[in-house]
This record gives C-alpha cells, sequence and structure tokens, in this order.
C-alpha cells in the first residue's frame, strides 16, 4: 500500500506541476511538452485506479497521436507568444472569477450527498471474473451498441464534413498514375534501332 | 517470483519490499541482457548485408568481428558530444535519452517464455503499441532542438512516416487481438498452441503478417523506408547535428526497436516461445530459444530486404502506407471478426486439424 501511496502523490504532484507550468511557460514548445508529461501522469493515475484499459489509451491517443500535432503545429508557426500574452493582465480578474466559481460549483457538487444513480451502480464496477477492457468492450458493444454506432456515425459525419470542406480540384495538376507507371513494359518505352554509322538515329 | 520468494523467505524482507528489489534486480538483468544483444543484433546485420555484396563485413576486432560493435560504441562514447551553439540545449539531450529510454521499456511487457516475463499486465499490447507511438518524440525532439533546417525538415518527414505507418500497425493488432481474445501478449502466444498449427501465420490473419512486416520497416526508418538517413542523398537526417554518445543512443533505440517489432511478430504470428511441433525433443529445448530462433528468422529478413530493395520516394511511402496497407488492414479486421463470430463455430473442429484457426 505504501509504494501505491507513494506512486500516487508521485503522479498526483507531477501531473499539477506540469500542468501549472503548460500555462506558464514562455516557449509553448515547452508547453507542449509539459502537457504530454500531464498526460502520462495522468494515465499513471488510471493505472492506480485499476482503469489500466484508460490509461492506455489515453497515451496512445493524446499522447501519441494528439500531441504529436500540436508539437507540429507550434514547432512550426511563428507565434510571438509574448505579444499574445500582454492582454493577460486585463483578462486576468474576469478569469480568476470563472475559475473560482467552477471550483466552488465543484466542492458544493462533490461535497454534498453526491451519489451513483441506484441503476449506474452495477455497471460502474468491473464485474468479477472480467478485466475492464473485456468490461468495456460489453458495455460499449452489447449493451449500448446503436448509442456507440450513433457516436460513431455522428464521427464520420464530422470527418466528411472536414474533406468537403477543405478538398478542392484543381485544373491541370498532372497527377501520379501509380497503375500505369507498374504496368508499363520495356516493350512500350525501348525500341532496339540499328544505327547506321554516320547517320544517327530518328 | 523465485527472486521474490528467496527476499520474502531467506532475505526476511517484509513482501512488498521483496517484490520491489526482486523487479528491480530483474529489470536491470534484463536490460544488461537485451542491451549487449543489441550489439550482435548490429554486427549481424552488417554481416548479412556484406554477404549479400560479396564483402567480408567487419571481421577485424575479436574474432569474427564479433567485438566491432563495441569498439564502436567505445569509439563513439570517447568522441567530444558537440551541442550546436543555437541549439535547445535541455531538449537537444533529452530528446536521444527518451528515444532510447522508451526502447527499453517497450521490453517489459515481452514474455520471453511461459510466465518470463517482467510485467504481465492484462494490456501488454496496448502499452507496445503506446511506447511504440512514443518513439516520434525522441525524433521530433532532436530535430528541432538542434536548431537546423535539414535536421528539422527530416524530423518532420519521419515524424510523418512513423505516424502513417502506426495506423496500419494499429489494424494488424486489432486483427491479431479478435483471433486471439485477449490484449496479454502471453495469453496471445498461449491462443495459438500448442504447436504450429495454431499459429496465426497459418490461419486466415496471414496476409496481415506481410503487412505488420511491411509496416515495421517504415516505422522503423528501414530500408526500403529509410528516407530520412538516406545516406546517397542526405547527411544523416534528424539525427544531422548529433554526435557522440547522443548518437549512439539514437543508434541503440532504433536496433532496439527493429528487434522489438520482429519480436513482436513472432508473439503474435509465429507462436512466440511454442515448438513447432509438440514433441518430446522440440518440447524439451526452452521456450526463450524458440522465440530467439523467430526473431533472428524475422530479423534476417529485415536484413536482407536492406540489402536488396531499392528506396521508395516519399510519396511512394505515403500512398503505400494509407492507400494500400490502411485499407487491407481495415478490411482485415472486418474479415477477422466475421470469421471469429460465423466460421469458428461451425467449422472450428475441422479447420482445427489444419490450423487452429
Amino acid at each position: 500500500m505504501i509504494l501505491q501511496a507513494l506512486a500516487f502523490y508521485l503522479f498526483a504532484t507531477v501531473l499539477l506541476a506540469s500542468g501549472v507550468v503548460v500555462v506558464t511557460s514562455r516557449n509553448p514548445v515547452y508547453s507542449v511538452l509539459f502537457l504530454i508529461l500531464a498526460f502520462f501522469n495522468a494515465a499513471g493515475l488510471f493505472v492506480l485506479l485499476g482503469a489500466e484499459f484508460l490509461a492506455m489509451i489515453l497515451v496512445i491517443v493524446y499522447v501519441g497521436a494528439v500531441a504529436v500535432l500540436f508539437l507540429f503545429v507550434v514547432m512550426m508557426l511563428d507565434v510571438d507568444f509574448a505579444e499574445l500574452k500582454k492582454g493577460v493582465q486585463s483578462y486576468l480578474l474576469p478569469g480568476l472569477g470563472i475559475g473560482g466559481l467552477l471550483f466552488a460549483e465543484l466542492v458544493i457538487a462533490v461535497s454534498a450527498h453526491w451519489h451513483f444513480a441506484p441503476h449506474a451502480v452495477p455497471a460502474a464496477a468491473t464485474p468479477k471474473g472480467l478485466t475492464n477492457t473485456a468490461a468495456l468492450g460489453h458495455i460499449l458493444y452489447t449493451d449500448y451498441i446503436y448509442y456507440f454506432q450513433a457516436a460513431g456515425l455522428v464521427l464520420l459525419v464530422a470527418m466528411i464534413g472536414a474533406i468537403v470542406l477543405t478538398l478542392r480540384h484543381r485544373d491541370g495538376v498532372r497527377r501520379q498514375k501509380a497503375w500505369t507507371q507498374i504496368s508499363r513494359e520495356p516493350s512500350d518505352a525501348m525500341a532496339m534501332v540499328d544505327a547506321k554509322p554516320g547517320e544517327g538515329v530518328e | 517470483m523465485f527472486l521474490t520468494n528467496w527476499f520474502q523467505h531467506t532475505a526476511g524482507l517484509p513482501y512488498p519490499w521483496a517484490w520491489t528489489l526482486a523487479q528491480v534486480i530483474l529489470i536491470v538483468v534484463y536490460q544488461a541482457v537485451v542491451m549487449v544483444s543489441v550489439a550482435f543484433w548490429i554486427l549481424a546485420d552488417r554481416k548479412i548485408w556484406a554477404a549479400v555484396q560479396m564483402r567480408r563485413g567487419p571481421n577485424v576486432v575479436g574474432p569474427f568481428g564479433l567485438l566491432q560493435t563495441f569498439a564502436d560504441a567505445m569509439k563513439f562514447m570517447f568522441k567530444e558530444p558537440i551541442i550546436p551553439a543555437a541549439a535547445n540545449k535541455v531538449i537537444f539531450l533529452a530528446a536521444p535519452i527518451i528515444a532510447a529510454t522508451l526502447a527499453f521499456a517497450a521490453w517489459a511487457v515481452v514474455p520471453l517464455d511461459e510466465g518470463w516475463v517482467v510485467a504481465d499486465i492484462n494490456v501488454g499490447v496496448l502499452y507496445l503499441f503506446a511506447i511504440s507511438s512514443l518513439g516520434v518524440y525522441g525524433v521530433i525532439m532532436g530535430g528541432w532542438a538542434s536548431n537546423s533546417k535539414y535536421g528539422f525538415l527530416a524530423a518532420l518527414r519521419s515524424a510523418a512516416q512513423m505516424v502513417s505507418y502506426e495506423v496500419s500497425i494499429g489494424f494488424v493488432i486489432v486483427t491479431v487481438l479478435i483471433f486471439a481474445g485477449s490484449l496479454n501478449l502471453s495469453d496471445i502466444v498461449r491462443a495459438q498452441g500448442p504447436d504450429m498449427r495454431g499459429w496465426y501465420i497459418f490461419s486466415p490473419l496471414f496476409p496481415m503478417l506481410i503487412v505488420m512486416f511491411i509496416s515495421s520497416l517504415a516505422e522503423t526508418q528501414r530500408p526500403p523506408f529509410d528516407l530520412l538517413e538516406a545516406e546517397s542523398e542526405l547527411v544523416a537526417g534528424f539525427m544531422v547535428e548529433y554526435s557522440s554518445t547522443p548518437f549512439l543512443l539514437y543508434f541503440l533505440g532504433e536496433y532496439m526497436n527493429i528487434i522489438l517489432l520482429c519480436a513482436l511478430m513472432s508473439i503474435m504470428f509465429l507462436g512466440g516461445w511454442l515448438p513447432p511441433i509438440a514433441i518430446w525433443p522440440l518440447t524439451a529445448v526452452p521456450g526463450v530459444l524458440w522465440l530467439l530462433a523467430k526473431i533472428v528468422v524475422l530479423f534476417f529478413m529485415v536484413s536482407m530486404v536492406k540489402a536488396f530493395v531499392p528506396r521508395y520516394r516519399y510519396d511512394q511511402l505515403m500512398r503505400l502506407g494509407w492507400k494500400l496497407l490502411l485499407p487491407v488492414s481495415m478490411l482485415w479486421v472486418v474479415v477477422a471478426a466475421s470469421w471469429v463470430v460465423f466460421v469458428r463455430p461451425v467449422w472450428g473442429p475441422f479447420f482445427a486439424h489444419l490450423f487452429g484457426g
């Protein structure tokens, strides 16, 4: 247990500290790198909670894919973040106010008699004899398959929408046709010509 | 397990400390073995390549050149590490360390034999996939921190390449998971027992082994997909500013990833530690040797590809990844799921004689 407690405090401290650095860092690349560190520690907390599937998915999706895109963008953009941060003074007070309000709401919500709905309790805990990957699979693909499919459909629409909005067919672009290239034979491209001396080849 | 028991009962430590101490010792020994073995994989790679080109390869340091890699490593370590003046020093040095550490960390879940695994976790395959998808950070961070146009461009290219091919590796893993019904690597091997009829290479998953092999080459930047450090065209890709030990770390990480993916392919498709035929003299051989033999076969193929396949162009590489391997592997997820749901319950006993199905 003491190892678990130590691990919890390690992950939680690093998570909070790196979260603070994400916001305060001057260099945006550092911000993204510390964001990645924060994701990692969140994954560690998931593992401590026994949600190993979520932990791995967090690392694969957020660290392995989303944060790579962030890093790409931040490294290639030449954004002067000091310039952007100039207005921080004027927004500080309203920002703190909204943050404090949200925090107070959270405290009220959690400290009041907060509990699971009775029908949600059996679904919340991992059933005996199943790993939590299998339990999640059962819930997503067996119990709530239609909701899951509907969510998938929404994502598909978003994907098609993004493609339709950005795809432009331009005229006069010579595209590579891989099949014609592969199926080209030496006989299509070469000819043996018997060149006579002094006459050359036409 | 044995070490934990020893610390607990003979040395009289409480269980958590005994377990921690045993794991630490196990990890250190394991990593040392893996790291020393990398020296010989590198040598094997060079020897195979030399043999194809009818050269002798490294043959001066030690018998048959066995110590060549150690000599090279020494040379790198005693060189002066040069850090470019405009580089971001912290990230510049952190990037190769991250690359090498991730390559080591991945080995934690690889089962070498029944029960021979440092961390036998339920989501072993996902862990491996997560770690290998992090490999891209070593590349981008190194390229960016060098503060060099060439390094950065190469880093972007190779990051795009790694991210693209990860997608199809992910789908290949999904097909294997559907067949094995588990995310635990040891369970995946057990599902392929008892002999080679059960291996997924002899099942409808065979095309996925090919997809996985090609994607692994691209993922580890091996020829024919080594565009980022094409020696005849570029200097050294994102590593252009690196020298000495940082370069050595990248080099080490790269080879460890290649061997790791060979091990992963052996576990997912070639039955891991299982012998090809479950009869006496073969079953008496320790499983780790069978796994090693399978890794050697795959590594040999990887080396041979390096020796005879011409390099791809960048657009061809992207086309192959997104337009061929990705659709095929996605389609195969459907095929594998249909097989497990519709074919296996009906024809299972029949196919069990031919292959494990």
